[in-house]
């Protein structure tokens, strides 16, 4: 694990959904947590986040959604890395999702959805379990 | 009584006459027998709260005349009708629009045969960014968060059976927000009422979006200008019709603290009261036209005081910094909508309770008019038994609970009053702040008040991961809960169906009259004059909001943020 590097995650807000105040609050616990953390700013879209994600070399997307727009936003970028040939950087996220629709992302590729409500040290921990550095 | 006796054995009890002398003869020893909860006694925005509040706390110069007033007098603290609410309750009005126009007209419909008093339009996202339903960053957004419109074709289906002249609508749209209006203007054309008998509200409070909610088109300085040119219009055509309503809500939802709400809010309406001067307009002319909308959370006193304090400053500000005489123009009128992101979506039926406390805290405010969240908000788009609660909420604070009997029940409590003042330095000093930097745009520009915010959000979310700020179901009394209560869902079906709607009217318009139109706004862009007759001639035409939109995007350029970690 130490001679590892550090982990590098995309923060992302894809379509046009404003509410930035989750992904930010999640940055910088990213950030405070130690990882390198490349923050896209506002309305992006899936072709914009992919393209970001790969020229920066992150080792996983993590995409906030509170539009409602989750069941096309994320199978969209998912797809777009496939096309990419980039399906080793993981794709994970949070925001207002219904529980019943969180199956139907994960079986998409989708590896965790977080909902409100969920702290900042158990995302932190979460990534820490799951995300791996890439080998690039 | 026993243990009393006990205690004092030797003097007999005698009253204090100040708090040292309390602290000496009564509190010292209760604290020594039983301590206080070793918890941080704070506002959920952080400002210390003291044990007891007396006349000390409101200072040897506290006068009642200059601080309170009388109702319906300057400065208006304790409210701005001399009656309040025995003359006339709140307006009771529900934010509403999902789906497809006349999904939301049928919701329209409902609410006023329930009772509801006016209208509130929610557009979606696409339509709030001035993007049209086909254009390629709206797909998957079309008719999510609000009633998607893309022509004034849509605007007819959701006013249908709607007498404009009898109802008050608000709008909460910001930067295609006069494109909009103009699409409210001709369908009350359509129905045959003048403009002048128009009533409702527009949120057009571009400089909150570009602080908190992000849904921007121009940078800030052409946005201005558009809204100065509708002040303009609305003073000599709609009088009756509230142009801008100055927005805390958003900025409080984005995680600033009470203090920063009300201060940012009240910068932004002086930013807009500059913008009016600058522009020519007399201030009394369009200042009584200026509303406000703030925000109502879990901090029963603080979201008083935060409110009395709005008013108290608003009125001194309009009458001794831009010297408005018609005191209408000091009155400080404002919307308030319980707090979105305080719902939770663990346990979601407590959130009947937080709404409850925070529509009170809006009374006991002094609000206009009021919206109550609906319990199920954190999960989905609520439901109709929920929007039916949430109304109910209202009604039984305005007929049962006896607070509508009397105005400002809590004028002259120390506590309420002594939080008010102190509202008011917090939010003066970064007012003050914002004037050294040149105003909001510049502080805007800057990433000021944006940097603010990200501070307090992240403040707030680490004191909530810590425990030290209690979230009843999320970081306290926590259950495994199998049940989530039926949600609203909007299917594909809608953005197709709206997509053909589209597609339609671009079929069957006047393309040259479209083309004309806009070319008649895009040089009155470049030459300076107003622009809403031009955007409602394109309306008229059937022309799209992304289009009218796009159509000055080659002269007023697009903003980019200034992106704040």
């Amino acid at each position: 694990m130490t001679e590892q590097r550090k982990l590098r995650l995309l923060v992302g807000k894809v379509g046009l959904d404003g509410h930035d105040r989750g992904a930010k609050v999640v940055a910088r616990a990213f950030r405070d947590a130690g990882f390198e953390v490349v923050y896209t700013g506002l309305h992006q879209s899936p072709e914009q986040i992919v393209e970001t994600a790969i020229q920066e070399d992150v080792d996983a997307i993590s995409l906030s959604v509170l539009s409602g727009a989750h069941n096309y936003l994320f199978p969209r970028v998912l797809e777009l890395l496939r096309e990419r040939g980039a399906t080793d950087i993981a794709v994970f996220g949070g925001g207002i999702v219904p529980e019943e629709d969180i199956a139907g992302l994960k079986a998409a590729g989708v590896l965790e959805i977080f909902t409100p409500g969920a702290s900042m040290e158990r995302i932190v921990e979460w990534v820490r379990g799951h995300i791996r550095p890439r080998k690039l | 009584m026993a243990s009393d006796d006990r205690t004092t054995p030797t003097a007999p009890p005698r009253a204090s006459r100040s708090r040292a002398d309390w602290g000496r003869n009564t509190l010292d020893r209760a604290l020594r027998r039983a301590p206080e909860r070793p918890v941080e006694f704070t506002t959920v925005s952080g400002l210390p709260i003291e044990r007891l509040y007396t006349p000390e706390d409101l200072g040897p110069g506290w006068d009642y005349h200059e601080k309170l007033g009388y109702p319906g007098e300057f400065p208006f603290t304790r409210g701005i009708h001399p009656t309040m609410y025995r003359g006339r309750l709140w307006t009771m009005r529900q934010f509403a629009g999902f789906g497809t126009a006349e999904r939301t007209n049928r919701r329209f419909h409902y609410l006023l045969e329930h009772g509801q008093t006016g209208l509130s339009v929610a557009f979606d996202l696409p339509t709030l960014m001035g993007r049209d339903s086909d254009d390629p960053l709206s797909r998957g957004e079309v008719g999510r968060e609000g009633v998607a419109v893309d022509t004034l074709a849509d605007m007819e289906v959701l006013f249908q059976g709607i007498p404009l002249d009898r109802v008050s609508t608000s709008m909460t749209i910001n930067a295609p927000a006069a494109v909009i209006f103009c699409m409210y203007m001709a369908v009350a054309e359509k129905q045959g009422v003048p403009f002048s008998a128009l009533q409702g509200t527009l949120q057009n409070d571009i400089l909150k979006e570009y602080i908190a909610q992000k849904e921007w088109i121009y940078p800030p300085r052409p946005s201005l200008r558009i809204i100065t040119d509708l002040m303009a219009f609305c003073c000599r055509h709609v009088p009756k019709w509230n142009t801008i309503s100055i927005s805390g809500y958003h900025i409080r939802e984005a995680g600033s603290t009470a203090a920063q709400e009300l201060a940012f809010t009240l910068a932004d309406g002086i930013a807009y009261v500059q913008a009016g001067i600058e522009a020519g307009l007399d201030v009394d002319e369009f200042a009584p036209r200026l509303s406000f909308f703030f925000n109502s959370h879990n901090d029963f006193f603080e979201e008083i005081a935060k409110m009395r304090a709005a008013r108290r400053m608003w009125a001194r500000l309009m009458r001794h910094r831009f010297g408005a005489r018609d005191p209408r123009s000091w009155m400080l009128r404002f919307h308030t909508q319980t707090a979105g992101c305080s719902l939770t979506a663990q346990q979601p039926y407590n959130n009947v309770v937080r709404v409850t406390v925070q529509a009170l805290a809006a009374v006991l405010g002094g609000t206009q008019s009021l919206h109550t969240d609906s319990f199920d908000e954190s999960l989905a788009l609520p439901s109709e038994e929920a929007v039916t609660i949430a109304l109910r909420t209202q009604q039984i604070l305005a007929e049962e609970s006896g607070v509508a009997n009397t105005v400002d029940p809590l004028g002259g409590s120390y506590f309420v009053e002594a939080l008010t003042d102190r509202l008011e330095r917090e939010a003066a000093d970064y007012i003050e702040r914002i004037d050294r930097m040149g105003g909001m745009v510049a502080a805007i520009e800057a990433g000021f008040p944006q940097r603010e915010i990200v501070e307090a959000s992240y403040r707030y979310q680490r004191q909530v991961d810590e425990g030290s700020k209690t979230i009843v179901g999320v970081n306290k009394y926590v259950m495994d809960e199998p049940r989530r209560p039926d949600i609203l869902r909007i299917g594909e079906e809608v953005e197709r169906g709206q997509l053909e709607r589209l597609a339609r009217v671009r079929e069957t318009r006047d393309p040259h009259r479209v083309r004309s139109a806009l070319d008649a706004l895009r040089d009155a862009a470049v030459s300076g004059g107003n622009l809403i007759p031009h955007m409602l001639e394109a309306v008229r035409a059937y022309a799209s909001v992304g289009e009218i939109c796009r159509t000055l995007v080659p002269v007023f350029g697009t903003y980019r943020e200034v992106s704040v970690l």
